[in-house]
């Protein structure tokens, strides 16, 4: 038996208001001839551009290693991982998942190497991530104008070298998630089946993997590392682990983020996205030393949703465009609610 | 690593790693850029004054245990707001610069009363919770400039509105107040001028913190920063001591940045203020600070070894690679990187320290682990 006041404790008032705030936006949006088919649909389609991402950031939490600011890691592995798959020219699903195969060892290589570095910083994780990952985007752009790509649809026309900003992926496997078995009702409605599912699919396995061995142990590193270790877990091997996976989902994310939105962009783009993935599981009512699957669905959904409707009816209502400055505020004020809750699990 | 003989050189290598790696790419760097000598010094001595004072504002925290204040940008943006006000109410010169930093100090003050409230709630986490606050003020300045200023906000100057009536324009120019403190005693010396009025209130600054180190608040701030149990054990009210040194940064941040941009000459009203923490930060930790850690000298190497770099990368870029581009993206992968591996050693070596200190309980009492545990 719990009382109203201690559940609205639990869930935390900026979540709340969020979420007040959003359904308002859905009740005003007709008023303001915003059409609500189209809205929902993009709502949709956004969540599942964006779970992967979300999902990323349950291993690293999970284990003790906090929030992982530097999933932008894991985006540059998938951003490699990507490219490769249009130079070699795959097509369809194929292509798809050529991406995400091909990301793979370059996932699992950058990750195992930043959990090796997170596990010598215990305690100072966040900070560290954020630079390493800004660093690690900035040591690629030097790589995309170098590295010997040669597909004439995503180097410089004129210089012959070095990778455009964005590259399309039309022609290649623009879609292919998005269109496996959609469902189209109405004109301005169309459901992602393939998108969704292929989230759904992810979700199931790491919820999987949370309840076999690795995963309980990971958990137990994560609550109490004296008392895992004192168990025979090897901390340092959970967490790695931990990273890698975060930074192998963070590649996956960004290919099933490229095929529905129709660009992989380069150079300087992954840099704010950790922030969104973080603010996203944040909203969902996870904390910096807990997350659920059920934080992770909530939460992009309800991050997602604020993104597409408050552009749409705010500027509607407004006749200005202040979704940006609702955006920033947003999502930096519940990282920095989630950063300065006293945590109840001590270190 | 290292044993016996080498060990004094490898702690010597390890303590200085970050200034010496950074040292030594410098060096390499200056010579495919082609650049003279002469210009590259010129150019320092514009740049010691340009930000020098912004890094200083990092060391009050430092002191007081909390990390690099990436919070500081909250004291920037406060300073911007001065400097439209300035701009706003015409006042040109000198002048228009203290105009500026009178308004700004209440809002500053504010901020920093602010942040030290937020970083208070985050205790141990101070850095990465000061950075997502400047994202999230960063939020609220926008709405305030882009939406308050021109309705709420009385702004008279129609040349810095927006065409819509309200909101400030992109790109400011500063041509009232441009670098009206470097010219103020401008000084000829041999091929260089220095901007003497600059370095006149930049050693002010630095004669303050040292003075402020003596203080009793100095005193509160140093045993903080040592240990905050203790202290507070000792009597010394922790939280407010830690408002306070973040208040004195964050208004010091907020004339740094007004020093900067008059020296810069125009500000981009909604940027200006994005990158103010990474330079500065990034400067302080080349100089050889760290995070618990810093004197007045790691700032002004710091600042000098970063611009060197700064300066020369672009253009050796340009020859070594044939893109200037590389260049660009370089300085701003050796500026991240040099942070994160900065904070990366500090943080492993702390880290080896406590594991030392607890090997050495453990020999000497057979239950060291409860003992451990009993620390708050």
């Amino acid at each position: 038996m719990r009382s109203f006041k201690k559940m609205v404790e639990d869930f935390g008032w900026p979540r709340i208001i969020i979420f007040l705030f959003l359904v308002a936006l859905f009740i005003g949006a007709p008023f303001v001839h915003v059409r609500m088919d189209s809205s929902l649909s993009d709502v949709i389609n956004r969540f599942g551009q964006n779970a992967i991402f979300v999902l990323a950031m349950v291993p690293m939490i999970q284990s003790g290693c906090g929030l992982n600011f530097g999933l932008s890691i894991g985006v540059v592995a998938g951003l490699l991982g990507s490219t490769l798959s249009i130079e070699f020219g795959l097509t369809g699903l194929l292509g798809f998942f050529g991406a995400v195969l091909f990301s793979a060892p370059f996932a699992v290589l950058f990750g195992w190497a930043y959990g090796r570095l997170l596990n010598k910083v215990k305690g100072e994780e966040m900070t560290i991530a954020m630079y390493v990952g800004f660093a690690g985007v900035m040591f690629m752009c030097i790589m995309w104008l170098i590295l010997p790509f040669t597909s004439p649809n995503m180097v410089w026309g004129y210089a012959g070298k070095g990778l455009r900003t964005t590259i399309t992926v039309e022609g290649y496997w623009l879609k292919v998630l998005n269109d496996f078995l959609a469902v189209r009702i109405g004109k301005f409605f169309v459901f992602p089946t393939g998108e969704i599912l292929f989230v759904a699919l992810a979700a199931f396995l790491m919820s999987l993997f949370m309840r076999s061995k690795t995963g309980t142990a990971l958990t137990a590193v994560g609550s109490n590392p004296d008392y895992a270790r004192a168990s025979g877990i090897s901390v340092d091997k959970m967490r790695t682990v931990s990273v890698v996976l975060s930074t192998f989902l963070g590649a996956v994310g960004i290919c099933v983020f490229e095929q529905s939105f129709g660009f992989i962009q380069l150079y300087t783009a992954p840099v704010n996205m950790p922030f969104a993935a973080v603010a996203a599981i944040l909203i969902g009512g996870a904390s910096v030393n807990k997350a659920s699957m059920l934080n992770v669905v909530v939460g992009a959904f309800l991050f997602q949703g604020l993104l597409t409707m408050t552009p749409s009816v705010i500027n509607a209502a407004l006749q200005t465009d202040m979704s940006e400055v609702i955006r920033i505020m947003v999502s930096n004020g519940i990282i920095l609610y989630a950063l300065t809750r006293k945590t109840k699990v001590t270190k | 690593m290292s044993g016996g003989k080498s060990s004094k050189l490898g702690r010597f290598f390890s303590e200085n790693a970050v200034v010496i790696i950074f040292l030594l790419i410098t060096v390499l760097a200056i010579k495919p850029s082609g650049l003279s000598l002469t210009y590259i010094g010129q150019e320092m001595i514009n740049r010691i004054g340009r930000d020098s004072f912004l890094v200083l504002a990092l060391l009050l925290p430092i002191y007081a245990g909390m990390g690099l204040n990436f919070g500081m940008t909250l004291g920037a943006m406060s300073g911007q707001i001065g400097l439209i006000f300035a701009i706003n109410a015409n006042i040109r010169g000198v002048d228009g610069l203290v105009f500026a930093a009178l308004a700004g100090t209440p809002i500053s003050i504010l901020m920093g009363y602010i942040c030290g409230v937020v970083l208070n709630k985050a205790k141990g986490r101070e850095m990465v919770t000061g950075y997502i606050l400047a994202f999230f003020i960063n939020g609220v300045y926008q709405f305030v400039v882009m939406y308050l200023m021109g309705v709420v906000i009385p702004i008279k100057n129609p040349a810095i509105l927006l065409s819509r009536g309200y909101g400030i324009r992109n790109t400011l120019n500063l041509e009232g107040v441009r670098q009206s403190l470097d010219i103020l005693l401008a000084l000829k010396l041999g091929p260089f001028t220095l901007p003497l009025a600059t370095f006149l209130v930049i050693a002010a600054l630095c004669v303050f913190i040292v003075w402020f180190k003596k203080t009793k608040l100095g005193q509160d701030m140093r045993a903080v920063g040592h240990d905050m149990a203790v202290a507070e054990a000792s009597g010394i009210p922790v939280d407010r001591t830690r408002v306070i040194v973040i208040i004195i940064s964050t208004v010091l941040a907020c004339y740094g940045q007004i020093i900067f941009l008059q020296n810069m000459g125009n500000f981009a009203t909604y940027n200006a203020h994005d990158q103010t923490s990474f330079f500065a930060v990034a400067a302080i930790l080349v100089g050889g600070a760290s995070v618990k850690k810093a004197t007045l000298p790691n700032v002004f190497i710091g600042v000098i070894l970063l611009h060197v770099l700064f300066v020369v990368s672009p253009l050796a870029g340009q020859n070594l690679f044939g893109s200037a581009m590389i260049g660009e993206y370089f300085r701003q992968f050796i500026g991240y990187g040099v942070i994160a591996l900065s904070l990366v050693l500090y943080a492993w070596r702390a880290r080896k320290e406590t594991e030392r200190a607890r090997e050495g309980l453990r020999g000497g009492a057979a239950n060291g682990d409860i003992a451990v545990g009993g620390a708050k």
